[in-house]
């Protein structure tokens, strides 16, 4: 068996609403980049090349969700737990690039839509609603690890109201919004449901093995904070 | 980089292979869920692509670079089975590593001021 494609195919929205949001990710991928730098220390470098290169490896692990429906982990959650908003919003959207240039997944026009979705809603959805949680739920493994499956659920269905947005917007066809709106957010509670789980155990084993590497338990300033404990 | 933090890195990125490598022949073919909502009405023949029906994706593009050597995580000249997709999984991981470690050591060290070396 082969991975299905899985990322939004060129022509579904249309011209204007794609160039929007080619616009919109690239703007806000500078911002991230900016941002970034002042998080990016020598221990963070390296982690988030395999944070990248781990969410691409599970991207590939389709599992099943209905009768002949499968679901992917996203990758925003784990991301963001690991290496923080910023560098983990880049982490996604470089394993969407490489995927559409190297392994024809998700159209190149379509790219901007599909890092909105995944890698930006994805990445500050799930900063927003950890920073929440991790005030009520410990700052321990097991407190994180709730708190990311809790997280990943609200995420992926999150990314997944992105395309709903999109496509009611800008969809090439017209079909009941109520249809795709009802079975995007349904599969993607059940999508979410399996994302929580690799992304809790991923992060309770980093937390176990190297504490120090865990964003999420060194800390979550706000969004325009850029001090962080050593 | 302390030697523990190659270690842990090495480890993971040898996790990533495996899945990406050998995991991966087992996950399930079936359309993801964006896949499914947007071919709901639609019928499609084994390959997936549309048959007939009215669908979301019905005016979905054949991607621009579907002839390119790892094209839906094959690995042409390797056929359909185990290998191709192993070749394609390790490829990835490796690329995107590459790329993302690389990407990041350029953007630490631009913003870095001389004074901090």
């Amino acid at each position: 068996m082969r991975p299905a494609a899985m990322h939004m195919a060129d022509g579904i929205i249309n011209v204007p609403v794609t160039v929007i949001f080619a616009l919109v990710a690239l703007v806000l991928l500078v911002l991230c980049g900016a941002k970034a730098r002042a998080d990016l220390d020598e221990r963070l470098v390296p982690m988030a090349g395999l944070t990248a290169a781990f969410i691409f490896a599970v991207q590939m692990l389709n599992f099943t969700v209905l009768p002949g429906v499968s679901g992917h982990l996203l990758g925003g959650a784990l991301a963001v737990a690991l290496v923080g908003p910023w560098v983990g919003a880049l982490c996604v959207s470089i394993v969407l690039i490489v995927q559409s240039l190297l392994f024809a997944d998700g159209g190149l026009t379509a790219l901007g839509l599909n890092i909105t979705n995944m890698a930006l809603i994805g990445a500050f959805v799930t900063y927003g609603v950890l920073r929440l949680l991790l005030k009520v739920l410990p700052r321990t493994p097991t407190g994180v690890s709730v708190a990311v499956f809790l997280t990943s659920i609200v995420s992926v269905m999150a990314g997944a109201s992105g395309f709903v947005f999109e496509y009611a917007i800008g969809g090439t066809t017209h079909m009941s919004m109520g249809v795709v709106a009802g079975f995007m957010l349904g599969a993607h509670f059940l999508i979410g449901l399996g994302e929580g789980v690799i992304t809790a155990a991923t992060v309770a084993t980093v937390s176990r093995t190297r504490p120090d590497l865990v964003y999420a338990l060194r800390g979550m300033k706000p969004l325009t904070g850029v001090e962080r404990a050593a | 980089m302390r030697k523990k933090t190659t270690w842990f890195i090495l480890s993971g990125l040898f996790v990533a292979l495996i899945l990406a490598g050998v995991v991966s022949h087992y996950a399930s073919s079936s359309p993801d869920g964006l896949d499914s909502a947007t071919l709901k009405g639609c019928a499609t023949d084994a390959q997936g692509r549309i048959t007939g029906g009215h669908c979301a994706a019905q005016k979905a593009k054949k991607h621009d670079l579907e002839t390119g050597p790892f094209a839906g995580y094959a690995t042409s000249g390797l056929g359909g089975g185990f290998a191709s997709t192993a070749v394609s999984g390790v490829v990835g991981v490796a690329v995107v590593f590459g790329i993302g470690a690389g990407a990041f050591w350029l953007l630490k060290r631009r913003a870095k001021t001389p004074e901090q070396g």
